[in-house]
């Protein structure tokens, strides 16, 4: 039978060392680096989020809706919509002031689409980093 | 807000490779050097795969 038990001396980091640097980082891209004093790091993830986010609009890249039917259109559709979502503020800002670009064929929309996957993805990875900060795996 | 409609795909490519790689950088390494030096390398590597990538669809289509 496997050992479940934690070693001695490790537990789970606790949800008010990392909880609200991952949800300001998420809402903000850049704020949970702001929140840890890494202002830096922060100004720069904010920059490329950002401008990855702005970047995909100016080339009217549709968003993604969940949609189901075969694997492949879920995974595509609900994989990018839950991209789009990580954008945080962005994406909610976008939608509510009425961004409702339709999908339509040309290089420049796809690639519009792309960035704004792109950019929360990006956040999710400025999420990670900010959660190993906030628990102290990382300086 | 104005629209980008006159982006290639090389332009594209490359402004996704500079956001990319700057994000990278910082998420990746340690020290700030270290974090300059990985993102550059990871901007050339995204640069030299549109390179390729597009040599290999060019002779592919032919």
């Amino acid at each position: 039978m496997a050992n479940t038990s934690t070693p001695a001396g490790t537990s789970a980091p606790a949800f008010r060392a990392w909880l609200p640097v991952v949800a300001l980082g998420w809402l903000i891209p850049g704020g949970g680096h702001f929140l840890l004093h890494r202002r830096g790091r922060g100004a720069l993830i904010s920059l490329s989020v950002v401008m990855m986010f702005v970047l995909g609009l100016m080339m009217r890249g549709p968003m993604f809706q969940p949609q189901t039917g075969d694997l492949l259109t879920t995974i595509i559709y609900t994989g990018g919509f839950i991209g789009d979502l990580c954008s945080g503020i962005l994406y909610f800002l976008a939608v509510w002031l009425g961004y409702a670009q339709p999908d339509v064929a040309g290089h420049v929309h796809d690639y519009g689409a792309k960035f704004l996957v792109a950019a929360g993805l990006l956040n999710v990875l400025a999420l990670t980093d900010a959660y190993e900060i906030a628990v102290g795996k990382k300086d | 807000m104005p629209k980008l409609n006159l982006v290639s795909h090389f332009e594209a490519a490359l402004l996704f490779a500079l956001f990319s790689s700057i994000v990278l950088g910082i998420v990746t390494k340690k020290t700030d050097k270290e974090r300059l030096q990985y993102g550059l390398r990871c901007f050339a590597y995204f640069v030299g795969s549109v390179f390729v990538i597009g040599w290999l669809m060019y002779f592919g289509h032919r």
